[in-house]
């Protein structure tokens, strides 16, 4: 009766997550997707506890009262405090949480079941176990390490070690030769060594990979941490925690995939060091004429006079806090009936979808900023494009110049728009380390300075 | 440096090699342009004007003395004779018929660059006189045609009566043929047009022509127009094309031929007998007079009048006709010149011979014959463009062999089968649960808005946090195992327990404070 009351509990979870999700497919449903995701872990949480704590201590009680209201309190202070241009690192910080979990419950699993010996499909479990605690602690130093770079607290270049990648297979060989010993021996020993391989593994893996790859490196984490829930909810017996998993898993796979198209890049390329790693190509003896320079004056009359502006925002606009007066001057270019849009690059910022977050958090209201496809067809007949902290991802190179590295990259094609305007702060080259023949178009000016103090000088002007 | 602009001395020449806004470009190239006195009198532009426009006005002397000298035609001996060693001469050449010309121009140690030796390729089209100059002489032939021609273009009804359109058949649409078409059209004519390649239909048609293709089976397009201009036929095609004309030639009012092939004997394309089964009145342009003519009867400069009242023109000077365009085009193809020749805009001269284009125009320099230039392909042929795009796109990758996917699949099941065949019935339970999970996480993910990727990522972290099933379990289940293994099992419990209440209670808060950011304007 009870066990059956608990599986019909966890069912009714599942698909309170999976309704979770799909309210997220649109902005009118989000709210109330966020919601049932509350009300599905509100339910599995209750049944857990009823089941837990049937006949059980009074200290199990509050050592589980305890830990809950200990994490309840720092992660709500967390999310409450954290600026928006933080939700990466608060993102990698939580994967590494979910990662060192699976770890510590994939080891407490066998050490409570390692007396039941002769238990049917014993090395089934013990793989599961073994697989489980190898994910966590990959998802748990690799997200440690991607919150460090991600916060500037270690540096974002990629870790360049000799033979890493022969490194990489070597953990990989070794911990599979741990298995084997493992399920032999049914000991502590070869999953506690494979535990630590794994650890250093996992830091490697993303230390290798430079800071403008995080949006990749961070939607992986993700998975990974779904599939480290997903195995223990197979070392557990636990369907929802293998539901949940498997939606997570997938969730964060398809995000890394749709990461990678948008860089016209493999998965494997990424997650194998991005690009400075592997010979940078910078054409820089190839002449492309001089740039144009502007202020902001010409700048506001340009934008006075125009009907059609697209603002195209990179990471730069994060980093310099711009997007407050870029909000500003959007109201007020909307207030004077010029019509504003932003057009977002998958890849811009270092998150899926972190620059519609920037802007929503400045109030641009979420139907003017579209999506590189919704926006593509529209430059031609559009008057002034600002483009404000974004580089590669405007690059005519990558559309043009089949010899170029990141030619087949799909851009914002915003130089075929009447005027562009490029917000920098020198001439140097972006991440992917290119040159971007855009600056040296005839329609193109270029900007220079910190992006928040001259839209500030515009929005004066105007 | 100085840039010389003297008066044209060929006959009846009414054109002029700089305009005084072109004047003003190239000084804003850093050049000094000397004009000379009374140079732009017959296109319309007073020497004022020159002036005006940051121009020195000089005498004949002083503008062939520059060290550049710009022209509309190529040079008398007089001329020539007057041009210092090191000058740089700029003008029409006709180098591939007038070797002659080039041979003295060698001699008199000038550079000197040809502007109809513009090669065909996109970048160089601004600098195309041959085709600036094409235009403007299609267009003139189509007025000249209208000016002897002794009826309306356009049908009308009238009071007095239907007028029924004229009917221009235009023979070649290149430049000058396009042109003609256009102008035709917009008289209010019914054209047609003919061309040895195909592929022109479509831009016939764009401008409201009806295409009459000559109908062969086995045109050999790829070697008919490798350097963009029409190449002589095969026989066979010669008398289906005479078929075609015999054809329309009693049918239609105005013919206009533009049939010419740079350096050659232009093609006969209209026959005395042709001629002389049109009706009396019809007038016929033979644009390419100058070079022998595309109809027989046709006189080089004059207007003839046949037995049968048919009016043959062969002006040689269409362009001429129109001398304030025809200068203003010509002075815009040289100033488009002078910029990829002045790369500092400094006003000094660098000839690059890397460059296809100011290599392929340079028929002498310093003694030397640089004529013929080195053969470049261009890229109007389909069968060059493929061979050259494959070469730069990177070999797109070949589809993959669905066999081998399918192999793959194949041995991914095996695989599992044997997995499955030897663990427990439980496992395969979660693995079914597993496995549907997985495809709809899919399907789920795949229709979220870009927008919200940063709050799905949020709440998949909270939901992840339920691994914390998992600790509560255990934590529960600790008491009741007692010793040093049950405290183990506690502590681990615990700091599992507490990391993932951070990330649900985390997550699900920030990505509730992140949706309510989102509103709509």
């Amino acid at each position: 009766m009870d066990t059956a009351l608990i599986q019909a509990a966890y069912i009714v979870a599942a698909l309170l997550f999976i309704m979770s999700l799909a309210g997220l497919s649109k902005h009118e449903t989000a709210r109330e997707g966020n919601v049932l995701g509350m009300v599905g872990m509100g339910i599995a949480l209750v049944a857990t506890l009823w089941l837990s704590l049937r006949g059980a201590a009074c200290s199990a009680w509050l050592l589980i009262a305890f830990a809950m209201v200990v994490g309840a309190a720092i992660g709500i202070a967390r999310a409450r405090k954290v600026e928006m241009t933080g939700m990466p690192e608060l993102i990698a910080m939580l994967h590494s949480f979910v990662g060192a979990a699976a770890v510590l419950v994939g080891i407490n699993t066998f050490v409570a079941t390692s007396d039941a010996v002769g238990v049917e499909g014993e090395a089934v479990h013990l793989v599961e176990i073994f697989l489980g605690v190898f994910i966590g602690a990959v998802t748990f130093t690799g997200s440690i390490v991607a919150f460090l770079k991600l916060s500037a607290r270690i540096s974002s270049k990629p870790l360049m070690l000799p033979a890493r990648h022969w490194l990489n297979l070597a953990a990989l060989v070794v911990s599979a030769g741990l298995l084997g010993w493992f399920v032999a021996a049914d000991s502590i020993v070869p999953l506690l060594v494979m535990t630590a391989i794994a650890l250093a593994f996992g830091w490697h893996l993303v230390a290798s990979i430079g800071g403008g790859d995080m949006p990749v490196v961070v939607s992986m984490l993700n998975s990974y941490s779904g599939w480290a829930a997903a195995a223990a909810g197979f070392m557990l017996g636990n369907d929802l925690l293998i539901v949940t998993g498997a939606l997570v898993g997938s969730s964060g796979a398809y995000l890394s995939y749709i990461m990678c198209k948008a860089m016209n890049r493999s998965f494997v390329s990424v997650i194998a060091g991005g690009f400075g790693s592997d010979g940078t190509v910078s054409d820089s003896d190839v002449d492309y004429g001089d740039h144009r320079e502007t202020n902001a004056a010409e700048v506001a009359d340009l934008l006075k006079n125009a009907s059609t502006v697209v603002i195209t925002p990179g990471y730069g606009m994060a980093v310099a806090q711009a997007q407050y007066p870029v909000a500003d001057l959007t109201s007020k270019l909307r207030e004077r009936g010029v019509d504003v849009r932003f057009g977002i690059h998958p890849v811009a910022g270092r998150l899926p979808g972190h620059m519609n977050v920037l802007l929503a958090e400045a109030k641009v209201p979420y139907d003017i900023v579209l999506e590189m496809d919704e926006v593509n067809d529209d430059f031609p007949a559009t008057d002034v494009v600002l483009v404000i902290g974004a580089n590669d991802t405007v690059n005519p190179a990558a559309a043009e110049d089949p010899t170029s590295p990141i030619a087949g990259m799909p851009v914002l094609e915003v130089w075929n728009a009447k005027d562009v305007i490029v917000f920098k702060r020198s001439m140097n080259a972006g991440y992917a380390g290119v040159q971007n023949p855009l600056f040296f178009r005839d329609n193109s000016a270029m900007l220079f300075g910190d992006a928040k103090e001259r839209v500030e000088d515009i929005i004066k002007a105007l | 440096m100085q840039i010389g602009v003297p008066r044209e001395t060929r006959a009846r020449e009414t054109r002029v090699a700089a305009t005084p806004k072109t004047v003003e470009q190239l000084v804003a190239l850093g050049y000094d342009v000397a004009v000379e006195r009374g140079a732009g009198e017959l296109a319309s532009f007073s020497d004022e004007a020159y002036a005006v426009a940051g121009a020195r006005v000089v005498t004949a002397d002083e503008a062939w003395g520059s060290p550049i000298v710009h022209q509309v035609n190529a040079p008398s001996d007089e001329a020539i004779a007057r041009l210092r060693p090191g000058t740089v001469l700029i003008s029409l050449m006709a180098p591939a018929i007038s070797p002659d010309l080039v041979e003295k121009l060698r001699a008199a140690g000038v550079t000197a660059m040809a502007m109809d030796a513009v090669p065909r390729i996109s970048r160089a089209q601004s600098l195309d006189v041959l085709s600036s100059m094409a235009n403007i002489a299609g267009y003139r032939a189509v007025i000249e045609a209208a000016h002897e021609f002794g009826s309306f273009f356009t049908g009308q009804v009238t009071a007095a009566g239907k007028v029924p359109p004229a009917k221009v058949l235009v023979a070649g649409a290149g430049v000058a043929g396009l042109a003609a078409i256009g102008t035709a059209r917009s008289l209010g004519a019914i054209v047609r047009a003919t061309d040895a390649r195909a592929e022109v239909a479509e831009q016939v048609e764009s401008m409201g022509a009806d295409f009459l293709a000559v109908q062969i089976p086995e045109v050999d397009a790829a070697a008919a127009s490798s350097d963009g201009y029409a190449k002589e036929m095969g026989e066979e095609y010669n008398r289906r094309a005479a078929e075609l004309y015999a054809a329309q030639a009693p049918d239609v009012d105005i013919i206009v031929t533009t049939a010419l092939i740079p350096g050659r004997p232009a093609p006969r394309l209209i026959t005395g007998a042709m001629v002389a089964t049109m009706k009396p009145g019809s007038v016929i342009v033979d644009m390419a007079a100058a070079n022998g003519g595309n109809v027989e009867g046709a006189v080089a400069d004059e207007l003839v009048v046949t037995d049968n009242g048919v009016t043959i023109i062969g002006y040689t000077d269409l362009a001429a006709r129109l001398p304030t365009q025809a200068s203003q085009l010509y002075g815009t193809n040289l100033v488009n010149l002078m910029k990829l020749v002045t790369p500092g805009k400094d006003g000094q001269l660098v000839l690059d011979f890397d460059d296809v284009v100011q290599r392929n125009m340079t028929v002498a320099r310093d003694g030397e014959l640089l004529w013929p230039p080195p053969a470049i392909q261009v890229s109007a042929a389909p069968v060059a463009q493929t061979a050259a795009g494959k070469r730069l796109a990177k070999e797109p990758e070949p589809p993959r062999d669905p066999r081998r996917r399918y192999a793959g699949m194949a041995i991914g099941a095996v695989v599992f089968a044997v997995v499955a065949a030897v663990s427990p019935p439980s496992f395969l339970g979660h693995f079914t649960v597993f496995a549907l999970a997985v495809v709809i996480g899919y399907y789920v993910i795949g229709n979220v808005h870009h927008a919200l990727h940063t709050p799905l990522m949020s709440v998949t972290n909270a939901i992840s946090g339920i691994i914390i099933v998992g600790a509560l379990l255990q934590l529960g289940s600790a008491g009741s195992i007692g010793g040093t293994k049950g405290v183990v099992i506690m502590v681990l419990g615990f700091v599992a327990a507490l990391l993932a209440s951070i990330n649900i209670f985390g997550g699900f808060t920030v990505t509730r404070r992140m949706l309510t950011m989102f509103r709509k304007g």
